[in-house]
């Protein structure tokens, strides 16, 4: 497993605007996130010896953030915000409803790979809860009409 | 009066640098950097008042004359864009929809503190606004407001994008430095403060993006004419977020003063299916829970500490009379027990402890005493935490066990 070039360049031009290289370590895992997917251990090694820096102290930081994956997911990440505002409206029922549309449990995978189900904390989007976020995506004002709607838009 | 949603409230505006420029925007940019020196920028900033706008609200100008006359060190500007507190949406509104409003209250306060570089720490989740904002810093420096010579003035400033990754913690001003500098999100001890050791142990400010969205109009408009805006120690206009049931939920702007009561009844439509309300948490979900008796409260910084709340980051969440603070309490205990970053002792026990009392209640399995030992441990964490985390996981469940103790004893027989 290596960067393509477009990354490493990526990660050159990230790197200039630091004035130690430590500071690259979140853009660092980020791309590698985007490129690979997730960031295993095989992953967080590999980018230990391409920022030449010890794989403990990567590992360490990795492990503290929720955005970085150890391993993979479904094709589209479904991550339902459940803190106080969307639970005032509604947010445990969404859950339920996507738990049993797609068959699964929260922190479950769909059997062809296509789902993963987690709750999350405050999107930063309270005024139109319930909110969950696909991928990179935030979608808003959540019923059951559009659930069905959203996900079946996904292929 | 309108400062933040002036442009954005236009039907038509799409936040490119023509609109904002066609708005009048960036001539407070050249007005600063051509005409004011730092220091005059600074006097400006603390003649209007204007207090942080991240939920301590530590006044603005003061922090920036914190910065050491003479250092020789680089000067780091941070604007924090973690917008993590629980009913709190409001910086993600200016970073998607005005971004050049924010891009120039940075330039500006980077100028007045002499800092040549700026990192914008955003929340890992906010990629569209992660985006949006990176297209804008392209559009200012193709301008010539951000990059070198600014305005031909031989002012330099790089303003650059840094992704956060998950972690609540992160947006407390230490944990952001920490995360910034590749490690895991852990509060420093203060002193030294920011000002003079944070970023990269140089001398760094770190504002919220609220806070640094208003820098553009003292400039225009003088100082004096800010602080004429809202209340005495509480000047300007803020956003204010309304969430949970409320008829039109979402941000507000009104200068600093306005009753929570006409917040709630007049601009936000009231309480959803014409409940009555139980609740109203006034600044996030750190902050503790005002009864429905005590909503005739000016929304200021002085009015909310002085009946035991605070402004916070003004995320009002509105609950009605159907909630059961047990569960209200529970997800909130459940929020702060998830977020704890585990570095002291009384908040990684503490917060986890208060969880599974309030579960345990929650459950019918509750003993009386829980409810006493649920107030003993928020005392315990209380002040006994490198950060103001503690505070922020111990105070609203005090608030809600005190003014809904009922609601637990009922669980409890
Ligand atoms: C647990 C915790 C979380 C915080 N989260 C944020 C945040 O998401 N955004 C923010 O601007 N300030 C946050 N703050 C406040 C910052 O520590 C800091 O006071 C603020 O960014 C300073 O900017 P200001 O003076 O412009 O308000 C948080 C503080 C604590 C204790
Ligand atoms: S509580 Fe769900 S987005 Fe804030």
């Amino acid at each position: 497993m290596e960067f393509s070039q477009e990354t490493k360049q990526k990660f050159q031009e990230i790197l200039s605007h630091y004035p130690v290289k430590t500071a690259a370590v979140l853009p660092a895992v980020h791309l590698a996130q985007e490129e690979f997917g997730y960031v295993s251990e095989e992953i967080i090694e590999y980018l230990a010896k391409f920022m030449d820096m010890s794989p403990v102290f990567l590992k360490n930081t990795v492990s503290f953030y929720t955005m970085f994956k150890g391993k993979e997911t479904g094709k589209y990440l479904i991550q339902v915000c459940h803190t106080l505002s969307c639970s005032l409206m509604g947010a445990g029922n969404i859950i339920d409803y996507i738990k049993e549309k797609l068959n699964i449990d929260v922190w479950e995978t769909t059997p062809d790979k296509k789902f993963t189900l987690v709750k999350v904390e405050c999107l930063g989007s309270c005024g139109t809860a319930p909110v969950m976020q696909i991928n990179d995506d935030y979608y808003e004002n959540l019923t059951e009409e559009k659930i069905d709607e959203i996900l079946s838009r996904l292929s | 009066m309108k400062i933040l949603l002036k442009n954005i409230e236009e039907p038509d505006y799409t936040g490119s640098i023509q609109d904002y420029r066609r708005k009048g925007g960036y001539t407070a940019v050249s007005k600063a950097i051509k005409e004011m020196t730092p220091e005059e920028i600074v006097e400006e900033v603390k003649k209007s008042g204007i207090r942080g706008r991240g939920g301590a609200g530590f006044p603005t100008g003061v922090k920036w004359g914190f910065i050491p006359k003479n250092t020789d060190k680089p000067i780091y500007l941070i604007c924090n864009a973690d917008e993590g507190e629980p009913g709190t949406f409001k910086d993600r509104i200016i970073i998607e929809r005005d971004p050049h409003l924010l891009l120039e209250g940075i330039i500006i306060t980077s100028y007045a503190i002499k800092s040549h570089q700026a990192y914008l720490y955003i929340r890992g989740e906010f990629v569209y606004g992660a985006n949006r904002l990176n297209s804008a810093i392209r559009e200012a420096a193709e301008a010539g407001y951000i990059g070198k010579d600014i305005l031909g003035s031989g002012y330099n400033l790089d303003v650059q994008i840094h992704r956060g990754a998950g972690g609540y913690i992160c947006g407390e001003e230490t944990a952001l430095l920490e995360s910034l500098e590749g490690k895991r999100g852990w509060p420093r001890i203060k002193p030294p403060f920011p000002a003079a050791e944070g970023a990269f142990r140089c001398p760094t400010i770190v504002n919220n993006v609220e806070t640094l969205a208003n820098i553009p109009f003292i400039i225009n408009n003088g100082g004096e004419s800010y602080a004429e805006i809202g209340v005495k120690n509480s000047t300007g206009t803020k956003l204010f977020c309304l969430s949970g049931h409320i008829n039109k939920p979402g941000i507000y702007e009104f200068p600093l003063g306005i009753s929570l009561r006409s917040l709630i009844y007049e601009h936000g439509g009231g309480i959803k299916n014409n409940n009555k309300l139980k609740g109203v948490i006034p600044g996030g979900s750190s902050m503790p829970v005002l009864a429905s008796d005590e909503i005739d409260v000016s929304m200021d910084f002085d009015s909310l500490a002085n009946i035991g709340s605070a402004l916070g980051s003004a995320g009002v969440i509105v609950m009605d009379e159907t909630v059961d603070m047990v569960d209200v309490s529970l997800n909130v205990a459940k929020f702060y027990a998830h977020e704890s970053c585990g570095q002291c002792t009384p908040c990684r026990e503490g917060m986890p402890w208060m969880r599974d009392i309030i579960s345990r209640i929650k459950d019918g399995k509750g003993k009386k005493e829980d409810i006493d030992t649920l107030l003993d441990i928020t005392y315990n964490v209380e002040g006994k935490t490198i950060c103001p985390f503690g505070e922020a996981g111990a105070w609203p469940i005090r608030a809600f066990v005190n003014k809904f103790r009922e609601d637990f004893e009922k669980h409890i027989n």
